[in-house]
């Protein structure tokens, strides 16, 4: 019998606990943000997808088509071509495809690059109806990006 | 409360939970023969959302199947991360210095404390409680943002290394957690104990409802929390210590009520306990490297070798064969909630549908880490 | 003016304009409410602070088709959501808002609107067994026994009121209570000690009875995925929505005229139908306030809280009304 009253007088009041907490939480400004309407900064070491880094001295890619990159990324989704032009020492890259579908962002990519040629990027507005567009061409980007 | 299990054929009616169905956090598939509302017989049934990710590991190196391991366990990704690097390094014999062990025990706690909000979370949702869900991503938001910060990612992370982490914690990290810590201890009283702990529905809906006895957990190999609800005193962190965890000061919570009530509180109490352990290594930090050198490709010598982990929902065991090569020759892995649930059809034997859906709240099930 | 035929026209879009607003603002308030709770905004996007939701909410279920499922009972799964929102409109032609607002007066008023509660229940179990839907069944089967056991606590507190009271005119009632907050029904503690206690009793069977959570056991979104209104879609599904509004707003009214004065204001000034529309406010605010706070109870134990506490309570609350009533 004792029980039963520890439930009806005990319920009551954890009842009226919550309640109260309740209340008070409905007069305690808002937490959320309002995503489209603010934009959240990303931090420094967000992980979007990947993006090439520019030579400041040259203005053309770091990478020199080693394809360090391509071999250690777990998936595939790396593809990437260079070309010896006339009279220079060094490979161009001429293509850097990054099949984001299959990406999975470890950043294997980056850390197996010896030359610093490679970034994540602070993307993270990505919404498509079509696969296709998921296919990066980093080169262009970076020309893009000026 | 459980009814006699007799009872006609022609009286009972099969019903499908899931694979898609509110209560099943994922794509578990439960065919429960119900009288009425009382459940004659359940069968989970798994594989809905096997990716074969134990086969994936053999075509790969040992590198590559790093980011495998989060798309485990993606509540407690970094355990999973940390159970990988575990074996592999003991396989090919690497040292990790110590800083590194710090930043992967202060992490991988962080992780254990979001993993239990979010299921603490998901239980009250499945108990039909709307606003505690609120308050816990109020919470787990700031420790991802604290997670973000150092690992680039908020869900999967892919933040271990053979040999250390990927990147260096920085104050404002440190900071950061501190203060987080300071938070929720403030919040717990309140939001977590107050609001929900106390309340007679829920108290009412969880003692006595589920009882897992010591004896079935020990036959099911059961682990992690619902082991420890059950009276079992076993924790990998004490057990088996591995990483940096004998520097720690922390209790284990052992509950002996075997029902889901127990395990609810031994949650509640680890989530205090993990707090405790990041405080004490965020005080302790040595200072020095957070990688040690390792070559690119690993070839660890040819040999058997075993390592288990701690994660929020039990022991979690890495069997690593090696022939030499570049790749594993076999990976095999021991998740906990695949036990975990395997005790389900049993228990839930006489229950209540809505008893049986909130004992299935309290296994804590990440169905994608059942099915890997 | 005639009276004769212009009075209940004029009636009937009153409470269909009441009614509407009611059941649609309701929702947005409910979702505001919540997200305050939860510390969101709730719904921000559609006109200022989201106030045109409940319009854009039902543009869109009005257009969506009617899916009749095959392996329905056709007629019923047609009729159950109608069957929902009739009762309940039925139900404010004899509630007073005032003393010179009310449609039709009726002697056993307090019988009727019971009547009508319990067709709503109907609804329910009409709707879960013709969608032939497993959790649709389930749900049909916990609504009716919640709603039998739920009756017997709230008709046994009814009958205080109707004793202290001696009518069951909801007019009769209201005005009894006429003249300061010390008349109200609640606070009769000269009539009975224990008045406070059978409001309790009886809004918590309010509660119960417009399956409001935490008695939402024929929903159980966890449990029983959308229990009746599983196969429901489109404006069935609204119509069920908006039965639901309804009875919280009918449910308020009612504990408002029985316990809380009717419209009569807590210090003597300017009674009038802006008391009424406060205090059932507040109470639908509190439903409110309740269901976003607890979680859910479980069937069994729903039952337990009725027949061993809500019913034994009621009961003693009868016997000791009337021994005050026999003594003083």
């Amino acid at each position: 019998m004792s029980e039963y009253w520890n439930d009806v007088i005990g319920g009551s009041k954890s009842l009226l606990i919550g309640l109260s907490i309740t209340a008070r939480e409905f007069f305690k400004p808002v937490v959320t943000e309002q995503y489209p309407w603010v934009v959240p900064e990303m931090t420094e070491r967000f992980r979007g997808h990947i993006e090439l880094i520019k030579d400041e001295k040259t203005g053309k890619p770091k990478c020199i088509v080693c394809g360090m990159c391509m071999r250690g990324c777990p998936s595939g989704c790396i593809s990437l071509a260079g070309k010896k032009p006339e009279g220079e020492k060094k490979k161009a890259l001429t293509k850097y495809h990054l099949d984001f579908t299959t990406c999975s962002l470890c950043g294997t990519c980056i850390e197996s690059c010896n030359f610093g040629a490679i970034q994540f990027s602070k993307d993270y507005n990505l919404a498509s109806t079509r696969k296709e567009d998921y296919i990066f061409d980093l080169l262009k980007r970076l020309e893009e990006q000026g | 409360m459980t009814v006699p299990i007799e009872c006609r054929q022609d009286e009972t009616f099969v019903l499908n939970l899931g694979p898609q169905h509110p209560a099943t956090h994922g794509v578990l598939r439960v065919k429960l023969t119900l009288d009425g509302e009382y459940i004659v017989e359940a069968e989970p049934v798994l594989g809905y959302i096997h990716r074969m990710h134990e086969k994936m590991a053999e075509d790969r190196n040992f590198a590559q199947f790093m980011p495998n391991t989060a798309r485990m366990d993606y509540l407690h990704a970094l355990a999973f991360n940390h159970g990988y690097c575990l074996v592999v390094e003991r396989a090919a014999g690497i040292e990790v210095p110590e800083r590194a062990e710090y930043i992967r025990v202060i992490t991988v706690e962080l992780n254990r404390l979001i993993s239990h909000i979010l299921w603490w979370a998901a239980f009250l949702l499945d108990l039909g409680g709307f606003t505690p869900l609120l308050y816990a991503f109020d919470d787990r938001e700031q420790v991802l943002d604290l997670l973000e910060r150092v690992t680039g990612s908020r869900l999967t992370y892919c933040y271990f290394r053979f040999g250390g982490v990927y990147n260096d914690i920085d104050d404002e990290f440190i900071t950061g957690t501190y203060a987080f810590i300071k938070r929720l201890r403030s919040r717990m009283p309140t939001q977590y104990h107050a609001l929900v702990t106390g309340n007679i529905i829920l108290q009412k809906r969880l003692k006595g409802i589920g009882i897992i006895t010591e004896e079935q957990s020990r036959r099911y190999g059961c682990t992690g929390p619902v082991a420890r609800g059950s009276g079992i005193n076993y924790d990998i962190r004490k057990n088996e210590p591995y990483s940096v965890y004998p520097e720690f000061d922390f209790d284990v919570p052992v509950y002996h009520e075997c029902d889901s009530m127990a395990r609810y509180m031994v949650r509640m109490d680890e989530m205090e306990q993990s707090m405790r352990i990041i405080e004490q290594a965020l005080d302790k930090l040595p200072d020095g490297p957070v990688k040690a050198k390792v070559p690119k490709i690993l070839k660890p010598a040819e040999g058997d070798y075993w390592a288990s982990v701690e994660t929020a929902r039990g022991n979690l065991g890495h069997r690593l064969v090696c022939d030499g090569k570049k790749n594993p020759y076999k990976l095999k892995l021991r998740s906990p909630t695949f036990c975990n649930l395997s005790c389900f059809a049993e228990v839930s034997e006489g229950m209540l549908l809505a008893d049986a859906l909130a004992f299935m709240g309290s296994l804590d099930l990440v169905i994608p880490e059942i099915d890997r | 003016m005639d009276t004769s035929i212009w009075r209940p026209i004029l009636y009937l879009i009153g409470f269909m304009a009441f009614a509407g607003l009611n059941a649609a603002y309701l929702g947005w308030c409910e979702r505001k409410g919540a997200g305050r709770i939860q510390r969101r905004t709730g719904p921000m996007e559609v006109g200022f602070q989201g106030l045109l939701q409940p319009l854009a909410d039902g543009l869109k279920l009005m257009s969506k088709q009617l899916l009749v499922p095959t392996g329905v009972d056709g007629i019923l799964f047609r009729v159950a959501p109608i069957l929902a929102m009739i009762p309940a409109l039925t139900s404010f032609a004899v509630i007073p808002f005032a003393g010179n607002i009310q449609a039709r007066s009726v002697e056993l008023s307090v019988l009727l609107l019971f009547a009508l509660a319990s067709i709503a229940m109907m609804a329910i179990l009409l709707g879960g067994w013709a969608s032939g839907n497993k959790y649709a069944v389930i749900s049909a089967a916990r609504s009716v026994s919640q709603n039998l056991a739920y009756e017997i606590p709230m008709l046994v507190t009814v009958i205080t009121v109707v004793m202290i009271t001696g009518s069951m005119n909801l007019q009769d009632i209201a005005v009894h209570q006429q003249g300061g907050f010390w008349h109200w029904n609640i606070f009769a503690l000269n009539k009975s000690i224990l008045m406070p206690i059978s409001f309790i009793i009886f809004f918590i069977c309010s509660i119960a009875e417009t399956n409001r959570a935490p008695f939402d056991m024929a929903e159980a979104e966890s449990e029983l995925v959308a229990g009746f209104m599983t196969e429901y879609g489109s404006m069935g599904f609204g119509l069920f929505m908006m039965g639901e509004y309804l009875n919280m707003v009918v449910g308020a009214c009612l504990v408002t005229i029985l316990f809380l004065g009717g419209w009569d204001c807590p210090f003597g000034l300017f009674p009038g139908v802006w008391w009424f529309l406060l205090k059932i406010y507040i109470l639908l605010f509190t439903v409110i306030w309740v269901r976003w706070t607890f979680p859910r109870t479980q069937i069994y134990k729903l039952l337990n809280l009725s027949w061993k506490i809500l019913i034994p309570f009621s009961l003693v609350n009868l016997l000791v009304t009337a021994a005050f009533i026999k003594i003083f």
